[in-house]
C-alpha cells in the first residue's frame, strides 16, 4: 500500500549484481527476456529459442531422447559415488556390493544405477521407435539416425559390461554366454569359421589364448582379469565413446533443422 | 477353468505355435498391401488401433501376468527382480505401438480427405522454448526420478551367490536386452547368431534411411504411406526381436528347453535330439551312400542352397515381381535391401526348417567352424 512501485523480492533478486552476473537476461519475463534466457545459457542453448507447437506435445515427443540422456547424468553421477566404494577385484568386488547396500548411507546407489540402466535400454529403444513411427529418420536425418543406432548400441554394451561387476553368480555366467559369442568370430575367434586359416605352416596364429574374446576377457575364461577390463571399458572407455557420440547427435539435430514434423 | 485356460496358454506359448500365430497373423495387423487391407477392414482388425482395442489389449497383458502372480511355477520367473524391465518393456510398447498406429490412422483418414496432419501447425506460430518446454523437461525428469527412486527402495537390485567358475547355473541367461539372440542360437551357430545377424542389425538398422526412399511420412504419424517399411521394420521389432526376449525369458527354462509358462522348470524334462543335416539328408537318407570324404562335394548342395538363396532369387526377382521397384530405387540400394531382407527372413525360415524337417544345418563343416 506505502508504495506501489515496491518490487518483491524475487525481482529485486532478478536485478541483483550476482543473479544477472549469472543469468546475463534477468529475470525471464518479457519475449525478448525468454530467448535471451535460452540463448544465453551454455547449457539451455541446446535448444532452439522457439520450437513449433507440435514440438512441446509429449504424444509427438514421448520425452524419451531427453530422458535417455537424464538417464545417462543420474547413471554418471550414482556410478561415481558407487566407484567411491567399488574395488574391481575378485576378492572384494562381491562384498564390496555388499558393504554398498549394508554400510553405506543412504544405500540405494546400486538400486537407482541398476534400475536406470536397465530403464535406459528401455527410454533408448523407446525413443528409436518413436523417431521410427514418425519416419524421422527420413532425409535430411539419415546420419543422425545412425549415429542414434550407435548409441543405442552402446547403451546396451555400457549395460554389459556393468553387468560384471557385482561378481555373483549371475554376473559371470551372463558375462559368459555374452561373451562365448566372440569365439565364433570369424577369422578373430579361435572357433569361427576361417580362424584356421590365419597360420603360418603348422602354427595357428588365432587360437583360445590369442583371439578376440581373449583380448576382450584378459584371459580363456571370465576371471580377474575380465573384472578389470570391463570396469575399465564400463567406467571410462564406453561412455567416452558415448558421450562424444552424444555430442554429434545433439548438435546434428539443430543442424539438420530441429525436430522433425510436416511441412 | 482357470487350470484349462492355463493349459491353453501353455500349448499356445510353445515357440512352433505362437510363432506362428505371430508371422500368420501379422500382415492382417499391419496390412502392407492392398490385398491384406482389405482383410484387415473386414474383419474389424483395425479396431486394435483404436480405443476400445486399447483397453483389450492392455486387459489381456494384465490378466495375464495377474494370473500368473499367482501361479506358483509363473510367479517364480515374474517375480524375479531383472525381468521387471520386461514387465515394463511389454506394457511400454504395447502403450506406444497403439498410440502410433491410433495416430497414425488419425492421419491417414485426414491425408485422405485432402487435410494436413495432425501435427501441422503454422510455421510462423511458434513456441517459447522458456517456459513452454523447459518446464515439460523439468517436470518429466522429476516424475521420472520419482519413479526411478520409489522403484530403487521398493526393489532391491538382485544380488545371487559370489562368482564360483565352477557351479553353472542350468539355464545361465545373458541380459535380458540380448535374450533375443540368445534365442537365435538355439538355430544358429554362434558365429551367425552371436556375430553376423547383431552386425546385420546394427549396419541394417543404419541403412534404413538410404534404403528407404519412399520421401512420405516424415515428421508425423501415418501408416498407409509408408506401409510396406513399417511392415518390415515392425516385424522385425516386434516379432524377431521383442517376441524372441520374451521367449528367452519367460519360456526357456533348464537346459534351454521350452515350458509354457505355467510350467514347472522340471531340469529331467527330456526333449528328443534328432536334428539332421541337409548333407546326411541327401547322401544317407537320399542316395543311400555313405557320406563323401570332400568336404566341398559332400555339402555342395548346401552351398547350392545358399547361392540360389542369397545370390539368384534376388536376380530372379529384380527380373520378375519386383521388376518396377528394383527399376526405382536402382542396383546399389536393391542389392544391400536384399542382403539384409533376406537374412532376416532367413531367421524364420531356418526356425520351420527346423520344426518341420529336423534340419540342423544346410551346411555343416564343423572342421572349419563353418556351419549355417
Amino acid at each position: 500500500m506505502e508504495n506501489k512501485n515496491k518490487k518483491s523480492f524475487l525481482e529485486r533478486m532478478g536485478e541483483s549484481q550476482v543473479w544477472k552476473s549469472i543469468i546475463r537476461s534477468g529475470v525471464p519475463r518479457s519475449r525478448r527476456q525468454r530467448m535471451q534466457a535460452i540463448l544465453g545459457s551454455v547449457f539451455l542453448h541446446l535448444h532452439p529459442a522457439r520450437i513449433p507447437k507440435h514440438a512441446v506435445k509429449i504424444g509427438y515427443t514421448w520425452c524419451m531422447g531427453g530422458l535417455s540422456f537424464f538417464l545417462f547424468i543420474v547413471l554418471t553421477i550414482t556410478g561415481l559415488l558407487l566407484m567411491f566404494y567399488y574395488r574391481p577385484t575378485v576378492e572384494y568386488a562381491y562384498t564390496d556390493i555388499i558393504d554398498m547396500a549394508e554400510q553405506v548411507p543412504l544405500g540405494i546407489m546400486r538400486e537407482l544405477h541398476r534400475w536406470g540402466a536397465h530403464a535406459m535400454v528401455l527410454t533408448v529403444w523407446l525413443h528409436m521407435l518413436r523417431v521410427f513411427m514418425t519416419g524421422s529418420y527420413k532425409p535430411p536425418r539419415e546420419f543422425n539416425w545412425g549415429v542414434g543406432v550407435l548409441l543405442m548400441t552402446l547403451t546396451m554394451f555400457l549395460s554389459f559390461t556393468g553387468y560384471l561387476l557385482p561378481w555373483d553368480q549371475l554376473a559371470i555366467w551372463a558375462i559368459t554366454v555374452g561373451t562365448n559369442m566372440a569365439r565364433a568370430h570369424p577369422f578373430i575367434g579361435h572357433e569361427g569359421p576361417g580362424a584356421s586359416l590365419l597360420a603360418i605352416g603348422d602354427i595357428n596364429l588365432v587360437h583360445a589364448g590369442s583371439d578376440v574374446r581373449f583380448a576382450l576377457l584378459g584371459g580363456r575364461f571370465v576371471g580377474e582379469a575380465s573384472l578389470l577390463r570391463f570396469y575399465v571399458l564400463h567406467c571410462i572407455g564406453v561412455p567416452f565413446i558415448t558421450m562424444i557420440l552424444m555430442a554429434v547427435h545433439f548438435w546434428r539435430i539443430r543442424k539438420d533443422g530441429g525436430i522433425s514434423g510436416p511441412l | 477353468m482357470l487350470q484349462t485356460i492355463k493349459d491353453i496358454i501353455d500349448i499356445l506359448s510353445a515357440p512352433t505355435v505362437s510363432f506362428t500365430f505371430l508371422t500368420v497373423a501379422f500382415p492382417f495387423v499391419f496390412p502392407p498391401t492392398d490385398w491384406f487391407e482389405k482383410i484387415h477392414r473386414k474383419f474389424g482388425i483395425w479396431r486394435l488401433w483404436t480405443k476400445p482395442g486399447f483397453y483389450g489389449g492392455m486387459f489381456a497383458i494384465t490378466f495375464f501376468f495377474v494370473v500368473g502372480y499367482f501361479d506358483p511355477n509363473f510367479h517364480v520367473t515374474l517375480t524375479k527382480a531383472d525381468n521387471f524391465p520386461i514387465i515394463l518393456m511389454i506394457y511400454s510398447m504395447f502403450i506406444t505401438i497403439w498410440w502410433s498406429m491410433y495416430q497414425a490412422y488419425l492421419n491417414d483418414e485426414r491425408l485422405e480427405n485432402g487435410l494436413k496432419p495432425n501435427e501441422y501447425n503454422d510455421p510462423d506460430d511458434k513456441v517459447l522454448v522458456w517456459p513452454d518446454l523447459v518446464y515439460i523437461e523439468f517436470i518429466a525428469l522429476i516424475l521420472f526420478m520419482v519413479f526411478l527412486i520409489v522403484w530403487s527402495i521398493l526393489v532391491a537390485a538382485p544380488l545371487e551367490e559370489p562368482a564360483n567358475p565352477a557351479a553353472t547355473p542350468n539355464p545361465s541367461k545373458a541380459p535380458w536386452y540380448f535374450l533375443g539372440l540368445q534365442e537365435m542360437l538355439v538355430y544358429f551357430d554362434p558365429w551367425i547368431a552371436g556375430i553376423v545377424f547383431p552386425m546385420f542389425i546394427i549396419i541394417g538398422m543404419m541403412a534404413i534411411p538410404y534404403m528407404d526412399i519412399n520421401k512420405k511420412g516424415d515428421g508425423y504419424y501415418s501408416f498407409k504411406e509408408r506401409r510396406i517399411g513399417m511392415f518390415i521394420f515392425m516385424y522385425g521389432w516386434l516379432v524377431l526381436w521383442l517376441f524372441l526376449i520374451v521367449i528367452g525369458t519367460f519360456f526357456r527354462g533348464p537346459n534351454w528347453n521350452f515350458f509354457g509358462p505355467f510350467e514347472y522348470w522340471d531340469a529331467h524334462k527330456v526333449v528328443p535330439l534328432n536334428n539332421v543335416n541337409l548333407s546326411e539328408y541327401i547322401w544317407v537318407k537320399t542316395l543311400g551312400t555313405g557320406l563323401p570324404a570332400n568336404i566341398l562335394i559332400r555339402e555342395g548342395i548346401g552351398f547350392l542352397v545358399l547361392v540360389a538363396y542369397m545370390g539368384i532369387l534376388p536376380i530372379l526377382l529384380a527380373k520378375s515381381w519386383l521388376k518396377n521397384y528394383f527399376q526405382e530405387i536402382g542396383p546399389v540400394r536393391y542389392t544391400f535391401i536384399m542382403l539384409f531382407g533376406l537374412s532376416m527372413l532367413a531367421l524364420p525360415i531356418k526356425m520351420y526348417m527346423r520344426w518341420l524337417f529336423n534340419l540342423k544345418y544346410i551346411i555343416a563343416i564343423p572342421e572349419w567352424f563353418f556351419n549355417i
